[in-house]
């Protein structure tokens, strides 16, 4: 069974994972770039605005969706034409991208029948969407 | 004869510039907790805007440090931007994982290609990190700042004395592998540029590696820092991985265990992108400027003044947690 490229060691799921994980963080930062860009230059418009924002980024969390009602969990997808919000998307799209890295090395572990593995990444890729859910609410 | 001396002038000139570069940063720094002690009067006196350069050009230099020092941007970025920042300790460790997740994902892939990042070594250590890093999180977010304030002041100096003391082996002796880790085919082979030739490498003690590594991923969570500094002793001296594969697979476990966290701190609200952008990309800006800077700086003056920066930001969060130094 030869499962890695014989030049360089690399298995054949550890380049596809690399692969996907370069697409998937450089899209990230660009998203992340270009969506700050237009909150700070004011292409889109400030659910709070930037000269606010040094009154209320020294509260507690809870303290600060308290007085601005800004969203928790998924809701802020609704406000997305917001440049505060807005900006939430690059970093969603980073913290998410591992995700589709797992799912696509995961048939390349079934077709070589290698099933603790396919079950580390499917425990690996449920921790995620447990964790991005929104299911596990805490607060102060 | 003439061109070595002139090389040797140059090359002492460019260490000169970038240590005295590194002196004004940490003397800025000072300076800036002096201020930070007269109590950051009003968090308005300076506009949204000013904030957010001092976060930038702060990032940039932690960044250029970050790499030559060997450890990670985001066990720097928490206790500095904590302790003398205006803003609240949630947001700075939401911004935290997303620096550290960053810096990790823009490394990942390369580590990955060269070998220096494995994944079967990778995954199983990443998952209960992941998940652990996930309590960690909420019971961060859930307890109050002042008492995170001091687990952090101390596991800041606790990294002090682990960075001044700890041993690294390159090739750690691993003379057979334990049954887990070789029924998990957790080995591998990589190309050591340096040396121009291929190691190949295999663990031990995996069952009490797991174990740590659900420490280290709930301690990720809670202060919002990168675990870099934690997970390369675990792989190389306790695991026996060698130093560049640890270095390199504790970055891509990083992708994982903070992408977890960042999910919890960003359902809670607990990340604002005025604070996390421009310190992501002053991270990033400045971590490629320090790959750079590696021929030129001393790493020893670098992890010297890393280590000092730490223990001042580590002291200055305990002090800040217990009330007698706002």
């Amino acid at each position: 069974m030869n499962n890695s490229n014989s030049d360089t060691h690399i298995s054949v799921e550890q380049q596809r994972y690399a692969t996907w994980l370069s697409w998937g963080s450089r899209s990230g930062l660009a998203i992340l770039v270009a969506t700050f860009l237009a909150y700070v230059f004011g292409w889109l418009p400030a659910r709070i605005p930037l000269d606010q924002m040094p009154n209320v980024w020294s509260l507690p969390t809870s303290e600060y969706l308290h007085q601005t009602g800004a969203p928790t969990g998924w809701h802020w997808l609704t406000l997305i034409g917001q440049g505060d919000f807005a900006g939430l998307l690059g970093i969603a799209w980073l913290s998410g991208c591992s995700l589709l890295c797992l799912v696509v090395v995961m048939p390349i572990y079934a077709r070589r029948r290698d099933w603790i593995f396919l079950a580390i990444c499917i425990i690996a890729l449920l921790v995620q969407l447990l964790a991005a859910s929104g299911m596990l609410t805490v607060g102060h | 004869m003439l061109n070595v001396a002139i090389s040797g002038l140059r090359n002492t000139g460019g260490l000169l510039k970038a240590n005295a570069l590194l002196l004004m940063f940490t003397l800025s720094l000072f300076a800036a907790g002096a201020y930070a002690a007269e109590g950051l009067p009003a968090a308005s006196a300076m506009p949204w805007w000013g904030w957010a350069l001092a976060l930038f050009i702060t990032c940039f230099f932690l960044g250029i440090v970050a790499v030559p020092s060997g450890v990670g941007g985001g066990v720097l970025f928490v206790p500095i931007v904590g302790g003398f920042f205006p803003f609240h300790l949630d947001f700075v460790r939401g911004a935290g994982l997303l620096v550290a997740l960053a810096s990790a994902l823009a490394a990942g892939p390369s580590l990955l290609r060269g070998g220096l990042a494995n994944l079967r070594l990778a995954l199983p250590l990443a998952v209960l990190a992941s998940a652990s890093s996930i309590a960690g999180a909420m019971i961060g977010l859930a307890i109050p700042a002042k008492l995170v304030q001091i687990a952090l002041g101390i596991t800041i100096l606790g990294i002090v004395v682990l960075m001044a003391s700890a041993k690294k082996s390159e090739f750690p002796e691993v003379a057979a592998p334990d049954r887990l880790s070789g029924a998990l085919a957790m080995h591998g082979i990589f190309h050591d540029a340096a040396r121009n030739q291929k190691i190949s490498w295999q663990v031990h003690r995996t069952p009490l590696g797991l174990t740590l590594f659900v420490g280290i991923g709930f301690l990720a969570g809670l202060f919002g820092m990168g675990a870099g500094w934690a997970n390369v002793p675990v792989l190389n001296l306790l695991m026996g991985a060698p130093l560049k594969v640890s270095a390199g697979t504790s970055s891509f476990i990083l992708t994982l265990v903070d992408s977890s966290a960042a999910w919890i701190y960003l359902n809670k609200g607990a990340v604002l992108a005025i604070i996390a952008v421009p310190s992501v990309i002053g991270m990033m800006l400045g971590a490629f400027i320090g790959a750079r800077l590696l021929h030129v700086l001393k790493a020893s003056v670098v992890r010297r003044l890393v280590i000092s920066l730490l223990l001042f930001a580590g002291l200055r969060a305990l002090l800040k947690g217990l009330g007698i130094w706002l």
